[in-house]
């Protein structure tokens, strides 16, 4: 299984490595969500979904299943400048 | 004539495009729609200097030209559409400090359009706080356009905005990215198909998602001819132009965009944490409600009962000064009763607005769609559902418009079937009426039982929109993808002057649209209520004259006379009359002559009541509504109501003062009448959680029904609502008033 999105737990970061489905809107690209960008999970909501996300700078709540589309490296280190 | 130039304001959502409005127009400014679509449009007018004047046109806001909504394609219509007599000479695209990277794709797509473009760098005033410094010198010469710094909190910033709209001819139009790199073959071939028409306005065209309107596909003669990209394709290509112009924005932030990160943390997080807790969360989004319904209900006791009050006495003068007759009726009777009806809302619907207006400014309102999502979806809604739901209490309309933010097709039709049955602020003033009237005083833990039937009813309206969500997500067939994606903005004071506008405007738009069909509707039932045909409403005097001698007062008279003439009793001692007195009994006497001659015009006029047109028509209906509690008057206000609620206040005023001699307010003209079966009070409490019932569940607007067409494109939908919801009404208003008769 490729670590995505949902795997992160809070204050965590990510580099998107890519895609898993070609579904995404392409409003959540344009919001910043593109390969090579830092993410970090912000918060989860109390039912565990959705969940909410600092990526590029823009704080977005999406779904547990569309994070389930988004792969990524985690990053260990706490120096990213997002 | 001075030069009119058009100016548009575009940006993503949140970034103070409206308050940068605001502050460029003043009160210089309408709110319309764009025309055959529902579509907000905010236009006003800016003097500049060197006596330009600029025509501002307020855009939806949208983060990027590739739209996914009919509110997004109308800022792409118009940019793309050169005919439009709107179609700006110059573009201020709006952006605040910390989202400037996301809201440069906008600007360098406007770029590419070659519509002079000019950056607006929003809450400059957060600047220090967040650690942030901008080189808006290079800036400038790297986006080789120009850059206007602003606080619109502050309001720094505004005139050099002005100087650089007025200077727009200066501004250079050249585009800060080639698109074509991303297909060159393609874009190439696109080319030679049509070399009049500009590569980047043609891709646009072809890959907009739009089925909505028929967007500029016109512009494009064939599209077979360059059809050879697959739908998947155009998307990867998309895909490819958006990381192709986060390139360039990354490469020229890197130099003139600095941020400290640990200056920008902190605040936002803590609130974060705090207000999206699995319990605090909660707790704090029901203490939030709660202060809401006691607010509309206990704040606005006051001024109300004032307009109430001046109304009564507006009417009277109108009666003692104008020579009597026909039109003073009118006025008296007709237009001044039914605008007394709804102006005494005022109060409580700006209250609603206001609290609506800040939730949202404050940026507090996406952080409870966050918070709802996972317990709507189970009932086939949206944490997106949240928002119409709650923007329904102040009226269904703007709250169906609302739900087009919502991706998923099904969410958004059922979102939109179960709004009408959140309490709108229509509802209110026959609740709040209603409720003065039946439920009791007392309190308990500091709310007032009056406050928290009305809380009760608004629960009720959710309950049962959830339910019936519910059963709609069982019974529709409906297969679309599931999308979710909402921005958590900064959380931000809310601006007075945003505020203000929001508040002003709304109410205004109620009292007036309302207004319209209230005054027209009071009109028509003057006319029929104080008219008749038949022979016992031509000789009612005598009728009545004449049962009277025979058989006296009727017992609402006798009641009425005895229960004045005790209060009189007791004035008589404080001025200095006792019973031993022999002015005493003489001025008993009277004022019972006084009274009797009242009571007798009262039976006088309401036997003309039941005898008028309106009467026929009222009891014609009261088969139908006596099973619920209700008397023929009821019913004609009830029947009125399916034009819009809050006739039903009005209504009642207008029938109660063609029936009644006396000037009283309408609450104690409603507490007078007596049900002519049981003889005790009409509005009591069987009758009065009847008609709360009623109100609550049945479908009784049209221009619900006519956005709910619109939004759906079909009949089916608003059809249904009206059959269901009032056939859902009827019956459970017949069961209440069954079970607490």
């Amino acid at each position: 299984m490729e670590t995505t999105v949902a795997d992160l737990k809070r204050g965590q970061k990510g580099i998107i490595k890519e895609f898993t489905e070609n579904l995404l809107p392409i409003k959540l690209l344009e919001l910043g969500c593109l390969p090579g960008n830092v993410i970090e999970l912000v918060q989860v909501a109390p039912l565990k979904d959705p969940i909410y996300i600092n990526v590029n700078g823009s704080h977005i709540a999406i779904r547990r299943s569309m994070a389930e589309q988004i792969a990524l490296d985690i990053v260990e280190e706490e120096d990213v400048v997002l | 004539m001075s030069k009119q130039i058009n100016v548009a304001l575009i940006g993503n959502p949140n970034t103070g495009k409206t308050s940068v409005f605001n502050q460029l127009t003043g009160l210089n400014q309408k709110v319309g729609n764009y025309p055959g679509i529902t579509v907000e449009k905010k236009e006003g007018i800016c003097k500049l200097p060197r006596g330009v004047k600029a025509h501002i046109i307020d855009l939806p806001g949208t983060y990027s030209l590739n739209t996914t909504s009919l509110d997004e394609s109308v800022a792409v219509e118009l940019l793309l559409n050169k005919n439009d007599k709107d179609h700006p000479d110059v573009a201020l695209v709006v952006s605040d400090v910390e989202n400037l990277k996301r809201n440069l794709l906008l600007f360098t797509q406007i770029k590419d359009l070659k519509i002079p473009a000019i950056l607006v760098i929003n809450m400059a005033d957060r600047m220090s706080r967040k650690g942030i410094s901008i080189d808006i010198e290079l800036l400038e010469k790297k986006l080789n356009a120009k850059v206007a710094l602003v606080s619109t909190r502050k309001g720094t910033g505004i005139d050099r905005l002005k100087e650089l709209i007025a200077d727009y001819k200066n501004i250079s139009k050249v585009p800060n990215v080639d698109t074509t790199a991303i297909a060159p073959d393609y874009f190439e071939r696109l080319k030679n198909a049509f070399p009049k028409e500009d590569v980047y306005k043609l891709w646009l065209v072809i890959t907009q998602d739009v089925n909505f309107m028929p967007i500029q596909k016109n512009l494009i003669p064939d599209t077979s001819s360059f059809a050879t990209k697959s739908k998947s394709e155009l998307k990867r290509l998309q895909q490819k132009e958006t990381i192709l112009r986060y390139q360039f924005i990354n490469g020229i932030l890197k130099e003139t965009y600095k941020v400290d990160v640990n200056a920008a943390k902190g605040f936002r997080a803590t609130l974060d944490k705090i207000l999206t807790h699995k319990i605090f969360g909660y707790l704090i989004f029901f203490v939030i409600l709660l202060t809401i319904f006691q607010a509309i209900y206990g704040w606005s006791e006051y001024p109300m009962d004032l307009i109430d009050g001046f109304f009564a006495s507006a009417t009277e003068w109108v009666k003692e000064t104008l020579p009597p007759g026909v039109f003073t009726n009118l006025i008296a009777e007709g237009i001044l009763a039914g605008i007394g009806g709804i102006v005494i809302f005022i109060p409580q619907i700006a209250f609603l607005f206001l609290f609506i207006s800040l939730l949202e400014e404050s940026g507090y309102m996406s952080r409870v769609v966050f918070l709802m999502d996972k317990i709507m979806r189970p009932f086939g809604l949206s944490g997106k559902s949240v928002v119409p739901l709650i923007s329904g209490t102040a009226c269904a309309i703007p709250a169906v418009m609302a739900t087009r933010t919502i991706e998923n097709w099904k969410e958004r039709l059922i979102t939109i079937l179960v709004t009408p049955f959140t309490t709108c602020s229509a509802r209110l003033p026959v609740y709040l009426i209603i409720i003065a009237l039946v439920i009791p005083e007392g309190n308990v833990l500091g709310l007032s039982f009056k406050a928290l039937t009305l809380m009760l009813l608004y629960l009720l309206g959710f309950g049962v929109a959830i339910l019936s969500a519910m059963v709609l997500n069982k019974i529709l067939k409906i297969k679309s993808r599931t999308f979710f994606v909402i921005e958590l903005p900064n959380y931000k004071l809310p601006l007075f002057k945003n505020v203000a506008y929001t508040v002003l405007e709304k109410t205004k738009s109620f009292v007036f649209g309302a207004g319209k069909i209230i005054l027209a509707i009071s009109i028509i039932l003057w006319f029929l209520g104080s008219n008749g045909h038949s022979d016992d409403f031509k000789n009612a005097e005598t009728i009545v004259t004449k049962r009277i001698e025979a058989e006296g007062f009727n017992t609402f008279s006798e009641s009425y006379i005895e229960n004045k003439i005790a209060e009189y009793k007791a004035t008589l001692p404080i001025m200095g009359l006792h019973e031993s007195d022999p002015a005493y009994q003489d001025s008993i006497a009277l004022h019972t002559v006084v009274l009797e001659e009242r009571a007798l015009n009262q039976e006088i006029a309401s036997y003309k009541l039941k005898h008028s047109y309106m009467g026929i028509m009222g009891r014609a209906i009261e088969p139908v509504v006596r099973p619920l509690g209700y008397d023929w008057k009821i019913g004609i206000a009830v029947l009125t109501s399916f034009a819009a609620r809050e006739v039903f206040v009005g209504t009642l005023a207008t029938i109660y003062s063609v029936g009644n001699d006396e000037e009283e307010t309408i609450k104690h003209r409603m507490a007078a009448e007596v049900n002519p079966i049981t003889k005790e009070p009409l509005f009591n409490l069987a009758s009065g959680i009847s008609l709360l019932l009623f109100y609550a569940f049945a479908m009784q607007c049209m221009s619900t029904l006519a956005i709910v067409k619109r939004e759906t494109n079909s009949w089916k939908w608003p059809a249904g609502q009206l059959v269901f919801m009032s056939l859902f009404a009827y019956i459970v208003a017949l069961i209440a008033y069954q079970l607490l008769k």
